[in-house]
């Protein structure tokens, strides 16, 4: 780890100052994924600007038709959470399907999306419900959010400060774990929403994060969904999985994913 | 059975210690004035070195020095602790192996310079300062790349073609003579996959060097501190044994991984003494992944000839061993004498040939892991007998006992060098089909085809030999170096004893079982003994823990100087009690006359010892202390029975264990929880080995499982609650009876489970998996299987 300065603002308000005035500045939230890459020295911020004492960005709030989730809210609580596991049970158990305790007690959801792994669980479930990403500069649209491998709409010095997730009539998310890393191999997100059927695939894609468009016609015509409207040539290769028995498992994952959402 | 004596399950003695974070390990010590040691590893799998510009780093702030290879090149380069020899009877092929590289680099990772500083981070800080000039060559990872024609050299003209040997055992010709009058032949091409040990506790060394006394001391995480001492000292630095004290304090486990001399012991001993600063150095976990010995990498292929009733009539084997770029300690018999002399495995195979061909690759150096040659020896041989059984139409279980080497029949020779003493394979096989319920599983398979699962049942029965070992068997071999073990058994005046082992424990419950041993033969409880152990300055001598020799070799020489300090305990009471030494008997910590009342206990014997007033002065030393050394007759040879019951999902191709069953032959069972709890690692390793971990390089010689986001150790919940349980016969050439339980759970389950794994797909006409068989591997050879399995 190389030598930064630390900032430990208690408002979001003065984090985003700190972070405005600072030459190459890094939020802090979990650290889960941040400080393992500063210790290989991948990453080099002069500054780091912690949010753990920024109280607004914690908490849950649910008003029956939309759950909201301060930033730093930590996936344990997300996990936990009798509001979430009463309007959107398929996201608390992903929250709780994340890592292990330990992660799970540090990573939060703004950290997670504002990371954007291609194998995160979150982002799944963001896109698949159509939720939104509060910032301290605006609100986007998923569908705006995520831009691709660890790539996001997020400016240098914007904040996450909260995500609105819409209450679906149904949901259920299915992962198939990277057997080492346990992210995702393959994560189907699927949602009956007053817009129709969503259906979300992280861990697979190229570009992180999609829309299974063919599934979600499939869904939605009562069919059991299959992974044959998924081009292969869009998914990754590594040593875990081929693009091929990944797109196998998006079909698997899509299949159980509709059938404990219906 | 006393509460503390042999065979009670007494709590392990050293937990409290350990699980409340009160262990010593090499990083938890500090010395006065201590510095920081980082160091520099090749990016690159192999390159030349043009130049190395150390100017800037040894500039910046806190650093005391920064060394390479040249500065180094005074020093004697690695040792190897084993000489083989080709089949024409000419020495290996045996390049230097220098503690930071000269010239060339020949694995990613290999060490090329070493900043010392005042804490870690400067140290790493000045490492990015140093400008290495290379010239990228091209690399082979695989052993299939090193032996192609026209391949890289790893070591140019040290090793031609890439080979360290080519070694032979047995005649291949008579072999050959066999294969004729064969009704069968079953042939099968495996890879034993690789493996990074991955120990809890990363690999730590502090070096240090007083001015006062030119004494070196160096911290060190290893299995064997003594042969640190001896391979540093005699053939890398030239520091005689009086002035070079090696101390392997707490260690965090090391299956084998830590059995080695490293580079990076030598490093910081000798650098300590230029910088006249104790030096730490503290492997990272990546730098683990990139400089700890693996374990495994053979592939190999073999050919069984059968005749028309089964019965197994020769045997041929070809290997392929990976030594990777250099050859570490015990590398080069890993896949020779600790590999083909185990091929007749629990059988009765009268010839057997065996040719080992090893290989340099640009890949970390490769040795012994959880039980070193003897699982690449079962995997093949328990994988070869169940394809027999499938070709053949037999049952997995009557070629087996067809074939077996009968309970009447020991001591036992077999073709491959080897003499069994004892085992009885029908004993461990019959118990292990009765607690895995064998008969049972068709029904457990219906009701699994039921639920849409692929149910398979696969079998193991092995044997393996460890105790090592007998010296002069093994220095025939091409061992450098004996392989008994020293005991010193300090009696102190009050009657408590204190146990100085050359075995080492890191993780095996030596502080335990030994001072079982004690408590049984002194009568004394359990708390008035303490095992001291790994500091070369306290310990007489030891060839350290490894190949399961603790107790067979280790704890047979605390039995014998036990037994020296009974016959002088007993004397002395003689004298006490105005007895004939003849006359006296020694139980549960009194001494007796036949015939009398008369009687003292251990603690007065040996306060007399101590306080002697009334003593035989004429005859008796005062004292009671004393020294053995003990080299065994021979290996002993634990074996069993491994059962394994898998399901798989037919859909995503994951495996599911749901029963693994052991019964081990180990001989005398000092602590059965003890030696449950080492089974249940050793299964954990096994499965792991056949089901989760693979250590991969890709073609430019990159590791691309450096972590354990890509290389998968296994978790808890990736196993079922094991049955594992022992079913003995006794060593014979040893007094306590000991065989050995440290790596049976690694030798015999990974054939068990990949062979359930094959008979699970078994129906679908599919014949071979390689390990790990990974979800993506299954899904594969479903995809191309013979017959669809039902559709999703
Ligand atoms: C062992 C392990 C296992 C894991 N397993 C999983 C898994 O199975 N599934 C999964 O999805 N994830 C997994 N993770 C990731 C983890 O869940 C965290 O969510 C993730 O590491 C990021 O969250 P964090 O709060 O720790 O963020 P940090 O590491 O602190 O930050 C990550 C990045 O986000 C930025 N950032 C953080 N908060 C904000 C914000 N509010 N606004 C803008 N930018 C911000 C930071 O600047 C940094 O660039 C695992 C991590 C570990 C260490």
């Amino acid at each position: 780890m190389y030598d930064f300065s630390y900032h430990t603002p208690s408002t979001v308000a003065d984090a985003a100052a700190a972070m405005s005035g600072a030459e190459d500045g890094k939020i802090l939230a979990g650290g889960q994924t941040l400080l393992p890459t500063m210790k290989q020295r991948l990453a080099s911020p002069s500054d780091l600007v912690s949010l753990r004492g920024c109280r607004d960005l914690v908490g849950i709030a649910s008003d029956g038709s939309t759950v909201t989730i301060g930033a730093m809210t930590t996936h344990g609580a997300v996990a936990a959470s009798a509001d979430v596991k009463a309007a959107i049970p398929a996201l608390a158990a992903l929250a709780g399907g994340i890592g292990d305790p330990q992660v799970r007690n540090r990573g939060t959801i703004g950290g997670s999306l504002a990371n954007n792994d291609p194998a995160a669980d979150y982002p799944a479930a963001v896109l698949g419900l159509g939720a939104t990403v509060v910032t301290t500069k605006r609100e986007l649209a998923a569908e705006d959010f995520f831009q691709g491998l660890f790539e996001t709409a997020l400016e240098e010095d914007e904040i996450i400060t909260a995500i609105r997730f819409p209450v679906p009539k149904s949901a259920a998310y299915v992962k198939f774990d990277n057997p080492a890393s346990r992210y995702a191999l393959v994560g189907v997100f699927v949602a009956h929403t007053s817009g129709g059927i969503r259906v979300a695939v992280t861990g697979a894609g190229q570009d992180g994060v999609f829309r299974a468009d063919g599934i979600e016609a499939q869904i939605s015509a009562g069919q059991t969904p299959d992974s044959s409207s998924i081009d292969e040539g869009g998914l990754n290769t590594d040593i875990h999985a081929s693009a091929a028995y990944r797109k196998h498992l998006i079909g698997v994952m899509a299949k159980r994913a509709a059938a404990a959402a219906s | 059975m006393s509460a503390t004596g042999i065979g009670a399950a007494v709590k392990r003695k050293e937990d409290f210690r350990f699980l409340t974070g009160r262990g010593n390990y090499t990083d938890d010590i500090n010395q006065p004035g201590q510095t920081y040691a980082y160091i520099l590893r090749s990016p690159h799998a192999h390159a030349k070195i043009n130049g190395i510009n150390t100017d800037a780093a040894k500039a910046a702030k806190g650093v005391l020095a920064v060394f390479t290879g040249e500065d180094m090149a005074g020093v004697g380069g690695i040792p190897c602790g084993w000489g083989v020899n080709n089949k024409d009877g000419s020495p290996m092929n045996e390049p230097p192996h220098p503690a930071l590289a000269i010239g060339k680099v020949r694995h990613v990772g290999d060490q090329v310079a070493v900043v010392v500083a005042e804490s870690y981070a400067k140290a790493k800080d000045a490492a990015e300062l140093i400008e290495v000039d290379y010239t990228e060559l091209p690399a082979v990872a695989h052993m299939e790349a090193a032996l192609a024609a026209g391949a890289p050299l790893v070591h140019d003209d040290a090793a031609p073609g890439n080979l360290c040997y080519d070694w032979e055992l047995g005649d291949e010709a008579e072999v050959d003579a066999e294969f004729k009058n064969a009704a069968h032949v079953v042939s099968i091409d495996l890879t034993n996959n690789r493996l990074v040990p991955n120990a809890m506790e990363p690999r730590a060394a502090i070096g240090d060097y007083n001015k006062g006394t030119g004494e070196y001391t160096l911290y060190t995480t290893s299995q064997n501190p003594h042969v640190i001492r001896l391979l540093m000292g005699a053939f890398v630095l030239q520091i005689p044994e009086h002035k070079l004290r090696v101390v392997a304090p707490d260690v965090g486990g090391g299956f084998g991984s830590k059995i080695y001399h490293y580079a990076e012991e030598a490093i910081v001993t000798w650098a300590a003494g230029k910088v006249r600063r104790p030096i730490k150095w503290v492997a990272e976990r990546s730098e683990s992944f990139l400089s700890d010995a693996h374990g495994r990498d053979h592939i190999s292929h073999a050919d069984l000839a059968i005749d028309a009733d089964g019965k197994f009539l020769g045997l041929k084997v070809y290997t392929k061993a990976n030594m990777g770029a250099y050859l570490s300690t015990f590398s080069t018999c890993v896949p020779t004498y600790l590999y083909a002399t185990l091929l007749a495995g629990v059988y009765t195979t009268p010839k057997i040939y065996a040719n080992v061909k090893a290989i340099f690759t640009n890949t970390v150096p490769v040795d012994a892991y959880r039980g070193a040659g003897r699982p690449e020896a079962t995997y093949l041989l328990e994988r070869l007998v169940s394809k027999a059984a499938r070709q053949l139409g037999m049952d997995q279980v009557d070629i087996r006992r067809k074939n077996f080497i009968p309970a009447d029949a020991f001591p036992y020779q077999t073709p491959v060098a080897l003499q069994y003493d004892s085992g009885d394979y029908e004993a461990t096989l019959k118990k292990a089909m009765e607690l895995a319920d064998w008969n049972g599983f068709p029904a457990r398979k219906a009701e699994a085809a039921g639920r849409g699962k692929l149910r398979g049942i696969g079998i193991s029965t092995y044997l393996e030999a460890c105790g090592i070992a007998p010296s002069a068997v093994v220095g025939s071999l091409g061992a450098r170096a004996g392989l008994f073990e020293s005991a010193n058994v300090r009696v102190h005046p009050t009657g408590s004893v204190t146990i100085y082992t050359g075995s080492h424990s890191h993780g095996q419950g030596h502080e335990t079982t030994f001072a079982q041993l004690v408590s049984e033969t002194l009568g004394i409880p359990i708390d008035n003994v303490t095992i001291d152990h790994g500091d070369t300055n306290r310990i007489a001598f030891g060839m350290g823990t490894y190949g399961s020799r603790s107790l067979a070799v280790g704890g047979e020489a605390i039995m014998k100087a036990l037994g020296k300090v009974v016959d002088k305990a007993s004397k002395i009471a003689a004298h006490l009690m105005e007895a004939s030494p003849e006359d006296v008997e020694f139980k549960d910590g009194k001494f007796t006359v036949a015939g009398t009342d008369k009687e003292v206990d251990f603690g007065t014997v040996a306060l007399t010892a101590y306080v002697p007033h009334n003593y035989p002065h004429e005859t008796l030393e005062p004292g009671l202390e004393e020294n053995a050394f003990y080299d065994p007759m021979n290996f002993t040879y634990p074996g069993g029975c491994h059962i394994c019951e898998v399901e798989i999902d037919p859909d995503t191709g994951v495996t599911q264990v749901i029963n693994m069953t052991a019964v081990d032959d180990v001989g005398r069972v000092i602590n059965p929880m003890i030696v449950e709890g080492q089974i249940h690692g050793g299964l954990a390793q096994g499965i792991g080995q056949a089901l989760l971990e693979s250590c991969e390089y890709d073609e430019s010689g990159q590791l691309i499982s450096g972590s354990y986001m890509d290389y998968c150790m296994p978790r808890a919940d990736n196993f079922p609650g094991f049955q594992a349980t022992t079913e003995s016969t006794l060593c014979a050439h040893n007094s306590l009876g000991v065989k050995g339980c440290g790596e049976v759970g690694a030798i015999g389950s990974p054939p068990a489970v990949i062979n359930a794994v094959l008979d699970a797909l078994a129906d679908l006409g599919v014949e071979d998996i390689s390990m790990p068989a990974t979800p993506q591997k299954i899904w594969q050879a479903i995809q191309s299987a013979s017959v669809p399995a039902a559709a999703e």
